[in-house]
């Protein structure tokens, strides 16, 4: 099946799961894969749970410049390295970098590519993936004609699992080249938040919380059990919430294995965003609003009492455990 | 300074998607064509990136099937100078539309090309990088703040990054910029804006003019599918406490997430 490469994804010595639950995946299809890791640093628990989760190879690409992310210097270095390698296809998560540098990746090859896939099959030379399309109102198949093969899967979707095999790891100096566009600084945020993409456990509200300053009933409860907060577009139009936490077709697309929608009715492009949560909850005043079509359990109620109540109880089952 | 957008025209995000009995797209009848909405950002900020220059134009361009024009107009109306359209009814993917739009744009010799982070369509979230990397710009997305230097140089923005934190990026210019929602307000067409679009001519091309006659997708689509219905659930039942408790009960118990 050609040389397959997976694109792994760390920060700070630390590996992003998503990497290896592709990883995982092409183990469990009996694909043998180069992961490629750009950084710089100690990266010893990097590569040992790439290998750990059946990467038959990991190249290390290291460069100082690559300590930090940047667009141009990821794209530079990553083709760099692997223009000589004969690629066939090239993987990685659909991260906010990797969605970033994939794209500058694919135009260095003048390959197709699809983004943000929830499954890949390999059959023989070729690899077919399945992508969400319309914020998940519906997906479609992707082939491609002409070489490499360019995809990026999304977070959450596929199980890790550990392979019980051994590889090599390499280290590369990397050409990381001129960056043009340079992070001069970061802000973090006030609060400390967790990933809407990568969160297993969101809480969201809707425009029945009427301000932003009500947001910090959904903080406090999300807070019991490290859960990100989400918002729906109303909220975010009226002004409730940044939109970086708006989920929907506008805003993220997210499968957490817990979504609790706090007081939002269900329009049809919030669905779709949320819709392919494994567990969703739904709290809500109107008896009759359509987000309980697509709830595993609901509760008809006021989010103003409810959620606090939740935020207790989750807090007895922590103190339990 | 040419300021150049580049749009795509989309779904309304209402629409309920219908698949062809080929499953090789969607039902296109009745749909209600808009210009994306994170274009409709980028649009808004070329128009007031020239006002805050005070000198420039702003040029929109769309690749796609003859309806995709009318995306174009309505840019004109809200106030872009020039329209360009590259009209193609075949088989489109990300590598063949940023090969013609990055054509377009060393025609016209763009020096800031904005466009939105990505299409509520196919979710690709590519095209700006990958015209950017075709024409040897560099490129940042998800920007909700962009200025640009007196000496029209370099570029100062804001990017949102992961976890609700922000990045401040300094890039050269040329630059293609993806903009989000929140960078701005998009003005609505004004009345004479719309009539001067209706007569507006709008520069079309074909991928032959742009020297890619024998260039085609190398993404092909097969097989959409509706998702699986999700079944509906159980309400529960009791005072609130007790729903709560209950809840809180299954998601520990019967579903095993919590």
């Amino acid at each position: 099946m050609g040389n397959v490469f997976l694109i792994a994804e760390q920060k700070d010595g630390n590996i992003k799961r998503v990497s290896l639950e592709i990883l995982s995946e092409l183990n469990r299809q009996g694909v043998t894969t180069t992961a490629v890791v750009p950084g710089f640093g100690d990266l010893a628990k990097v590569t040992e749970s790439l290998v750990k989760h059946g990467a038959a190879k990991v190249v290390v690409l290291e460069h100082e410049v690559l300590n930090e992310y940047t667009t141009e210097a990821y794209a530079k270095a990553l083709h760099t390295y692997l223009v000589g390698q004969n690629p066939s296809v090239i993987i990685t998560g659909a991260t906010s970098h990797g969605k970033d540098f994939l794209p500058r990746l694919a135009a260095k090859f003048g390959a197709g590519i699809a983004a943000d896939c929830v499954s890949f099959q390999f059959s023989g030379e070729r690899v077919s993936v399945r992508k969400p399309i319309y914020a998940g109102k519906c997906s479609k198949i992707v082939d491609f004609t002409t070489g490499p093969a360019v995809f990026s899967v999304r977070p959450n979707v596929l199980a890790t699992q550990e392979a019980n095999k051994s590889g090599t790891v390499e280290k590369v100096a990397a050409n990381p080249g001129t960056v043009r566009a340079k992070v001069m600084s970061t802000v973090a945020s006030q609060v400390k938040k967790v990933e809407l993409t990568e969160a297993d456990i969101i809480i969201s509200g809707g425009r029945s919380l009427k301000s932003a300053d009500n947001f910090k009933i959904l903080n406090d409860c999300a807070a019991t059990v490290g859960a990100a907060v989400g918002a729906s577009r109303a909220a975010v139009d009226a002004g409730y919430a940044p939109h970086d936490m708006q989920v929907g077709q506008t805003g993220k697309t997210v499968s957490p294995k817990l979504y609790i929608a706090c007081g939002i009715s269900g329009a049809i492009q919030h669905l779709a965003g949320m819709r392919t949560s494994k567990v969703i909850v739904a709290i809500n005043k109107d008896p009759e609003a359509p987000i309980f079509q697509k709830t595993d359990y609901g509760i008809v109620g006021d989010l103003f009492e409810v959620v606090p109540l939740l935020t207790e109880e989750l807090k007895k089952l922590k103190s339990q455990s | 300074m040419t300021i150049i957008v580049l749009i795509k025209q989309v779904p309304d995000t209402e629409t309920k998607v219908r698949i062809t009995a080929d499953k090789k797209g969607i039902e296109t009848n009745d749909i209600k064509w808009v210009i994306n909405p994170y274009d409709e950002f980028a649009i808004e900020e070329g128009l007031k990136t020239k006002e805050r220059l005070k000198e420039g134009t702003v040029t929109v361009v769309t690749v796609g099937p003859a309806r995709t024009v009318e995306a174009l107009r309505t840019a004109v109306a809200m106030g872009a100078d020039n329209a360009i359209h590259v009209k193609e009814e075949g088989t489109l993917d990300t590598y063949l539309v940023s090969k013609a739009l990055a054509e377009v744009c060393k025609k016209e010799n763009g020096q800031i090309i904005f466009t939105g982070k990505q299409a509520i369509d196919d979710d690709q979230a590519a095209t700006f990088a990958y015209v950017a990397e075709l024409l040897d710009y560099p490129s940042a997305t998800v920007i909700v703040k962009c200025d640009i230097s007196a000496d029209k140089t370099k570029a100062t923005l804001e990017q949102e990054a992961d976890s609700g934190a922000k990045n401040i990026i300094e890039t050269s210019l040329p630059a293609v910029i993806g903009v989000n929602k929140g960078i701005n307000t998009p003005r609505y067409a004004s009345l004479p804006g719309i009539m001067k679009a209706k007569k507006k001519e709008i520069k079309t091309y074909t991928l032959n003019d742009l020297g890619l006659g024998a260039e085609t997708a190398r993404a092909i689509d097969s097989d959409y599918q509706l998702p699986p219905e999700r079944a509906a659930g159980k309400k529960l039942s009791g005072d609130i406490p007790t729903q709560v408790k209950e809840l809180v009960r299954l998601l520990r118990e019967e579903a095993k997430v919590i």
